[in-house]
């Protein structure tokens, strides 16, 4: 047996002498998280350096099977990894769709062909995904998806339109939801298919948030020929590896609210701004008050998530806690920048300019009304936990 | 990181105490020693508890104790909490127990705790002095009298006050330090006035009038050992009220699932889902700070003050929320005395008022915190 302390001293060692000074640093923006791709945009020379370190160990997607590009680790040790980059505040090497959503997916229903064809690159950061799910009328709703895929022999003929999909145009590959069956229950005939997104047909036009950012796209799919090798598991089964899919981007979601280096100290980090009083307490006693419920709070779904990790079972996800999280995390995290925004004042809600960071902080609370729509919306989730946890009908 | 997830031997105390508690101290038990001849508790019931080593969980073995550990006790405590035991197993167990752990001195320690952990001898607790639990030094004094001291001062909020053996007393010294002393029931000068609060429970007010007493340990220590004692009572309040919430939101998710309105079960109602999957992942999260208390008192964790006052006010809250949904979703039967959930919620506010309601730790956890 390898001994676990054995592990962490050589994982501690490794990170001290590979992660560079600069990847320790909080992330403070957009820029600061790398996504990898054909056409990677990378900040600086370090944040390219610790995504090569990273991947060559196999520590981009610790837990996959080493011959797919992953780090082979046990459950127990990539706990202890995780444990050890935050003990250092390392930042994660790579932010990607690929190996929070799809890549399990692949990995547990992919045929042999296709593993070997993308996991390396997934785990390498070289292809970027983009998730294909939400339609104008399919939202909550999603197994009500009407865009058509037609059976061509070797291919399917795709023609449609997705919605919502983050980053499409920066995107290389999508994986996409696509009906091939009309019969039966509507769940019954989805398929998920794999096709990369220069395929002649396939239009992103990107949508602007009220952030100012335009980080999703309306899709459209016209004669987008999609080769069927590309089919993940079986036909008319992609509504069971869609909601797989759905508890990763969760539970990938949910982390937000668990980041410790990100929202840590909300309550310190606040005395600037609003002063202290003779007992160095936040001079806003109703909302020091708000400070201390959250940040209570926080720290009770940070131990949670935690704890779910604990119980799982090897490689099965946090399983029934995966909504519970969703649910929780975003709302905490909604919480949190309207309390960071009411600490600074007018400063939280500058938009442009040179005081107060140009407006960071406003768009990033902005931003974070998103959290419990995007993965399914918290009312979706509470009624997820309602009926499959709580067996309420 | 704490340890948050029970070990093998831990599940199997947990289970073996909620078998425990369903069996031997039923919400019935406290029924019935409400409308009974006014004993506090059920003597059978706490023999058996004791013969269970529950007492002594957190005593160690050469005290003739358990040695369980604080994550045990507190799993023993939660038991406790989803039947309303109303045992003197936190008083006496918990409170009194970790006193003399905490402060006594050998001779003490020898002395006390093999009758504590044999459940012969039962402890008090008596630290506050207004309604409120309020973080501040008493104005209870101890002067030296003779080879000992005496205390003069009044104590509110005493849980097993009226009928503890042995009373652990807060009190300042001459020289303005905070002492703990030990004052024996029936002492000269000491009067006791039983109050029955809400849960039915039994907590006393205790006026002092130079009442003889000795000193727990060393007399210049008390603070500190009352710190870490009152952290060690919080924790473990909170174990008990996750199990008060927990039980409460059980009976109330059953009884939706079996009351019928308008043609279907009130279950399948939209509006009831919500509240009851937000009521869920509340108490779930109460429970991870819980055991992070109580691992971190068994491991020794930095910054544990803080993490205890966490437990403490999230499990205050969510067992308020638990109980209130409770009542409310039971319509109108909620209200009788016949249900069980109106005890729940009489349970849940004493135990989360006792040595700092949520707005008590909310508050001292952000001091804690640095703002
Ligand atoms: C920032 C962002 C990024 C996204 N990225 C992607 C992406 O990459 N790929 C992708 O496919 N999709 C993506 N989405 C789409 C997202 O999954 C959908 O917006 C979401 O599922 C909700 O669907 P909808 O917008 O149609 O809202 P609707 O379903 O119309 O919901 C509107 C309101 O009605 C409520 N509601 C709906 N049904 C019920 C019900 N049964 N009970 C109670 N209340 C209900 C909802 O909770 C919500 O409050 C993204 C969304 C956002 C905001």
């Amino acid at each position: 047996m390898f001994d676990l302390e054995d592990f962490r001293a050589e994982t501690r060692a490794w990170l001290e002498e590979n992660c560079p000074a600069s990847m320790r640093e909080p992330v403070r923006s957009e820029k600061d998280i790398c996504w990898g791709g054909r056409n990677a945009e990378f900040k600086n020379d370090d944040q390219r350096l610790w995504l090569e370190r990273m991947a060559e160990k196999g520590w981009t997607a610790p837990t996959w099977p080493e011959q797919y590009g992953g780090g082979g680790l046990s459950p127990e040790q990539a706990k202890v990894l995780r444990e050890e980059m935050a003990r250092i505040n390392a930042r994660e090497p790579l932010k990607s769709f690929g190996i929070s959503m799809v890549g399990p997916a692949i990995i547990k229903w992919g045929s042999e062909e296709l593993k070997q064809q993308h996991l390396p690159k997934i785990c390498r950061g070289e292809i970027r995904w983009c998730q294909g799910y939400s339609e104008p009328g399919a939202g909550s709703d999603l197994a009500a998806l009407q865009t058509k895929a037609e059976d061509k022999g070797d291919h399917y003929l795709i023609n449609g339109q997705k919605i919502w999909t983050s980053y499409a145009h920066k995107a290389d590959w999508i994986f996409c939801l696509v009906r091939t069956s009309w019969e039966g229950k509507k769940q019954e005939g989805i398929t998920l298919i794999l096709f990369d997104m220069e395929t002649p047909g396939v239009e992103a036009r990107p949508i602007r948030l009220i952030s100012g950012a335009s980080v999703f796209c309306e899709t459209f799919f016209t004669d987008v020929k999609a080769d069927k090798t590309q089919v993940v598991g079986e036909v008319n089964k992609g509504w069971t590896y869609a909601k797989y899919i759905l508890t990763h981007e969760r539970e990938m979601v949910s982390a937000i609210g668990g980041d410790a280096s990100a929202v840590d100290a909300l309550g310190v980090q606040s005395l600037d701004a609003v002063g202290a009083d003779e007992q160095g307490r936040l001079d806003d006693p109703v909302l020091r008050a708000d400070i201390a419920r959250w940040e209570i709070d926080q720290l009770g779904f940070r131990l949670t998530l935690e704890r779910a990790k604990d119980e799982a079972k090897a490689g099965e996800g946090v399983g029934h806690y995966s909504a519970l999280l969703k649910y929780a995390g975003t709302e905490l995290n909604k919480r949190r920048l309207e309390l960071k925004v009411a600490a600074e004042g007018m400063g939280g809600l500058a938009w442009e300019g040179q005081a107060w960071k140009g407006g960071a902080l406003a768009k990033e609370w902005l931003r974070s009304k998103a959290n419990s729509i995007e993965g399914g919306t918290s009312e979706v989730q509470l009624g997820i936990i309602a009926k499959n946890v709580l067996g309420m009908k | 990181m704490a340890t948050l997830v029970l070990d093998d031997e831990q599940k199997m105390l947990r289970e073996a105490a909620m078998r425990f508690m369903a069996e031997k101290a039923p919400v019935a038990q406290l029924r019935a020693l409400r409308d009974g001849e006014g004993d506090a508790f059920d003597a059978p019931t706490w023999a058996a508890m004791a013969e269970m080593g529950f007492p002594g969980a957190l005593i160690p073995e050469e005290h003739g104790g358990a040695g369980f550990g604080h994550v045990a006790m507190g799993q023993i405590m939660e038991a406790g909490g989803r039947t309303l035991a109303a045992s003197p197993l936190f008083a006496t167990g918990v409170a009194g127990a970790s006193a003399v752990m905490l402060a006594g001195s050998d001779a003490q320690k020898a002395e006390l705790l093999p009758k504590i952990a044999a459940g012969e001898l039962l402890c008090a607790l008596a630290v506050d002095e207004s309604v409120r639990h309020t973080g501040k030094a008493p104005a209870t004094t101890a002067a030296p009298s003779g080879d000992g001291f005496a205390i003069t001062g009044a104590k509110s909020n005493v849980a097993d006050g009226s009928i503890a053996g042995l009373i652990v007393v807060s009190a300042a010294t001459p020289d303005g330090a905070t002492g703990l002393f030990l004052v024996e029931a029936g002492a000269s000068g000491l009067e006791v006035e039983p109050v029955e609060m809400a849960d039915s429970r039994a907590t006393a007010i205790l006026r002092f009038e130079a009442t003889p007493a000795r000193a727990l340990g060393e007399v210049g220590q008390g603070a500190e050992a009352l710190a870490r004692l009152l952290d060690i009572c919080n924790a473990h309040l909170a174990a008990e009220l996750i199990g008060v919430a927990g039980k409460a939101f059980e009976d109330t998710l059953a009884y939706v699932q079996e009351r019928r309105q308008f043609g279907v079960t009130i279950a399948s109602f939209q509006a009831i889902q919500h509240r009851a999957a937000h009521l869920f992942g509340e108490i779930e999260q109460a429970r991870s700070l819980v055991l992070a208390a109580l691992s971190g008192l068994d491991e020794g964790v930095e910054g544990l003050p803080r993490l205890v006052s966490a437990a403490k006010a999230k499990a205050a809250a969510v067992a308020d929320l638990a109980t209130n949904e409770g009542v409310q979703l039971h319509g109108g039967v909620g209200m009788t005395d016949a249900f069980d959930i109106g005890l729940f919620m009489k349970r849940a506010r004493p135990a989360a008022q006792l040595f700092g309601d949520e707005r008590f730790h909310a508050n001292r956890f952000a001091s804690l915190s640095g703002y």
